[in-house]
């Protein structure tokens, strides 16, 4: 698996190695698409936190840290430093003083204040009011009680001071789309879902709803831009977007499990693959509510019974990674001494007995049809549980259905494909005892071992202290096993040979910070 | 004629109301919020607070009755509501998206009279000759043949292998990117066109009227004009209508695989993310365009056939 996980680095790092070997050429257009819906929800992008909304979001915007997919981790965005006080609940921004919005005026630490106001508004549900409400007084601000968020100060125009309620870096919460930063102007301009206002290096030029995006590049923005054009267009059918990928009518392409064993067959596509091990864990949740699952010997036996490796083969096509635990392969704190449960199900029958269940047990599995991590996988795994006694009803859902089932409990084992990064702590807080089964603690998870480690490494200032307790969380939990640990994503782009400067972005691969890519002169679109 | 068209319009309010009303029952019963649709990706660990908020914003927490008072009230006021994802006004949303499905509808269902019908007139003017034999053939496969499929092949034969056109997308709204939507959408009515009027010629050529045209001297022309065609026109124009509702409802497939940006493609996301307020103008605004393409059909038959009386 190792050797898996070096070979896919080893490519990404050869194909952004490629890239800067050579000059940065400037102009052309990029057609870029994206895979995840037929349109794109709202251009009000603080409204929205879809994948396929994120993807143009890095042309329009920019947030206070932004992601660096090379380095793995966010870096400071709209500020040239950051202090950081001694009890770590302090930060001091010094803002650019060159960032400037596409209506032609300077950011100040004033646009920052008004948009982090803005997303504690009460009447609405941002979704980045969960990463906001960590600063200090944000939450009197939703609830009606302030109408300015105590822990946000203007020291000058191009300093802030943030305030935080806990230690947590804010660099994992302030990356993301969801806290861009708009002007104070957009209080006043009720078009501005039609017409917004960014700090990204391209302004909006045309948007045809359901068609297409397109952005030319903002002359203002404070980094080099090279294409002149990005246009984004919403695909969401994979047979549509191989044609039109083959006919070179667009630059790239996400990648399902078929489509990538046809693409590394042929000689010529085979050169334009971006591989990426992204941060999400596919597994079984299993709710301890149903009584055999409320013995760990039972979700032991699980993760033994059933044979990870021959699925991510033959069904994923080794799009996939053997998950060994909880934390994904890109997350800092990933275990690399952790195995995966091994295929052994005289091991599972024992267990099983030992818990009580020597003729096994019936269970009801919701799944949606997904093809990686949905009721195909499902259907495989049925006849390994049938060897160990277990049987399994399979309770077809929709997606949206199963995230609801799920946050209210309303199964007894689920498959899904969540997050895990890229912030290792807020990840493995979702087994946090505290934490609602609502919010992200699915499988009821309650061990105080944890707990304390938890807070322990959230206390930490050491980061490899951090990092260590993290580890051992990540450690009690594959032993725990409060799920089945399949496979941690590799998300697959298909590039054109032209297009140069493709980030391998762990947390979404086809998210990708347009002002580092370009076009060499043979691309249909260089002109 | 007026008062028939004046009878026809009030009786689409009722029929809307009746539509408004199931989609409604069916999106309140259905498992899936708006809100749990938007943490379905697995992504950012949604908190509780920000769905009960959105809940609440969306009005979601009402009871169902309450939501389709509300719901009937604006409708009445031509207010669809806000769209949940966008913010924005539905009748926005429609209106931005109902040219192109427009398009798309009118190529595909020019596409399919002008091949179909000739093609099924020619056919049976010469029963069981090859033409009508082959024509016959190509019509059943037309029926036959998956939208999603042909859409495929289109794409691959005349963008892929020859270049002629582009595979995907809307372009500005121009001819080259509408072709190969409008052939994947419109052979199915083609096919049934051809057969219906084939069919239809068939029944009227051996009529006694027919005959009689014939014996009293007229000429074949003349014939084929005023008592074949005229008579066959009322049942093909039939089938037309019936098709061109049908078609608005089938181009739901075809936008998707061509990402062509018109309400089936808005209504296939709307349902994934439970934009109920979408999904119901989406519904509504299709059954409206079923009505109204069956009322001017309705109409053009009493022109043509002076036996058809609406009172």
């Amino acid at each position: 698996m190792l050797t898996r996980l070096s070979l896919a680095a080893a490519l990404a790092v050869s194909v952004c190695g490629a890239a800067l070997a050579q000059e940065p050429r400037d102009g052309g257009t990029i057609r870029f698409t994206a895979p995840y819906g037929s349109g794109f929800a709202t251009l009000d992008i603080l409204a929205t936190n879809q994948s396929q909304d994120e993807i143009f979001a890095k042309g329009l915007f920019r947030s206070l840290y932004n992601w660096n997919p090379s380095a793995g981790k966010a870096e400071p965005e709209l500020a040239t430093s950051v202090d950081v006080s001694d009890d770590g609940l302090t930060y001091t921004y010094h803002l650019r003083d060159d960032a400037i919005f596409h209506n032609g005026r300077a950011m100040t630490a004033d646009d920052i204040i008004w948009t982090f106001t803005h997303i504690m508004d009460g009447a609405k549900a941002y979704p980045g009011a969960r990463y906001v409400r960590v600063i200090e007084g944000a939450v009197a601000v939703e609830k009606g009680e302030a109408t300015e968020i105590s822990g946000l100060k203007k020291i000058d125009d191009h300093t802030l001071e943030m305030t935080l309620t806990e230690k947590i870096d804010p660099s994992f919460y302030f990356h993301g789309p969801t806290t861009s930063i708009y002007p104070v102007e957009a209080a006043d301009q009720a078009d501005f879902a039609s017409n917004p206002i960014g700090l990204g290096p391209y302004k909006l030029t045309e948007y045809v709803p359901g068609s297409r995006i397109v952005m030319d590049k903002w002359d203002q923005f404070y980094k080099p831009v090279h294409a002149d054009r990005i246009v984004v267009m919403p695909m969401s059918e994979a047979a549509a977007r191989d044609i039109a990928f083959r006919n070179q009518e667009i630059d790239n392409s996400i990648l399902g499990p078929e489509q990538y064993v046809a693409y590394q067959n042929d000689p010529e596509l085979s050169k334009g693959i971006l591989e990426v091990a992204e941060v999400f864990t596919r597994v079984m949740g299993m709710n301890p509510n149903f009584e055999p699952f409320a013995d760990k010997r039972v979700r032991q036996a699980i993760n033994h019974a059933i044979n990870a490796d021959i699925i991510i083969e033959k069904l994923a096509k080794n799009k996939a990674y053997r998950a060994t635990s909880w934390l994904p392969l890109s997350s800092p704190a990933y275990d690399d001494s952790l195995q995966p449960y091994a295929y052994d199900p005289e091991k599972a029958k024992e267990l099983l007995a030992e818990a009580g269940y020597p003729d096994g047990f019936e269970f009801e599995w919701t799944a949606t049809s997904n093809e990686s991590w949905g009721i195909p996988i499902v259907e495989a795994i049925v006849p390994m549980l049938a060897k160990v006694g277990v049987k399994v009803k399979i309770k077809a859902v929709e997606s949206s259905v199963l995230s609801q089932d799920v946050r209210a409990g309303n199964f007894q084992a689920f498959i899904w494909s969540l997050q895990t990064g890229p912030d290792p702590l807020a990840t493995l807080k979702c087994f946090k005892s505290d934490t609602p089964q609502s919010a992200c603690n699915y499988t009821l998870y309650n061990n105080p071992e944890v707990d304390k480690l938890l807070d322990e490494a959230a206390a930490a200032s050491d980061e490899a202290a951090k990092i260590e307790a993290l580890k051992k969380v990540n450690a009690i939990i594959y032993d725990d096993a409060p799920v089945w640990f399949f496979n941690y994503n590799k998300a697959v782009m298909a590039y054109q040979p032209w297009l140069h400067g493709l980030q391998p972005n762990a947390n979404e691969l086809a998210v990708q910070n347009f002002e580092d890519l370009w076009v060499d002169e043979t691309s249909p679109a260089a002109d | 004629m007026l008062s028939f068209v004046a009878r026809r319009l009030l009786q689409t309010i009722p029929i809307l109301l009746a539509v408004a009303l199931l989609i409604f029952l069916i999106f309140s019963v259905i498992p899936g919020t708006f809100a749990s649709s938007v943490g379905s990706d697995g992504r950012g660990m949604l908190d509780p607070q920000v769905i009960e908020r959105m809940n609440q914003e969306l009005g979601l927490n009402d009871p169902v009755i309450v939501r389709f008072g509300r719901y009937v009230a604006d409708l009445v006021q031509f207010d669809l509501g806000t769209s949940f994802r966008t913010r924005q006004p539905v009748t926005k949303e429609l209106l931005a998206r109902s040219w192109p499905t427009l398009q798309l509808v009118l190529a595909s269902m020019s596409f399919a009279v002008a091949v179909g019908v000739p093609l099924g007139f020619i056919a049976a003017m010469r029963p069981g000759s090859l033409l009508d034999t082959s024509s016959m053939v190509a019509a059943v496969s037309g029926l036959s043949l998956p939208k999603f499929w042909l859409g495929l092949l289109l794409m691959y034969f005349f963008a892929l292998q020859l270049k002629w056109l582009p595979s995907f997308g809307y372009g500005n709204g121009g001819f080259r990117h509408l072709v190969l939507p409008a052939i994947s959408l419109g052979l199915a009515p083609l096919a049934l066109l051809a057969r219906t009027t084939r069919a239809a010629v068939l029944d009227i050529i051996n009529a006694d009227f027919v005959r009689t045209a014939r014996a009293k001297g007229m000429s074949e022309a003349r014939v084929i004009r005023w008592h074949l065609t005229r008579n066959a026109l009322v049942i093909v124009l039939t089938t037309i209508g019936l098709q061109f509702g049908s078609v608005v409802g089938q181009a739901v497939v075809i936008e998707k695989l061509f990402a062509w940006p018109g309400l089936g493609s808005l209504l296939v996301d709307s349902v994934t993310l439970r934009d109920i307020p979408v999904v119901q103008g989406c519904i509504l605004i299709m059954v409206l365009f079923f009505l109204l393409s069956n009322m001017l059909i309705d109409v053009l038959c009493a022109i043509i056939d002076p036996r058809i009386k609406y009172s």
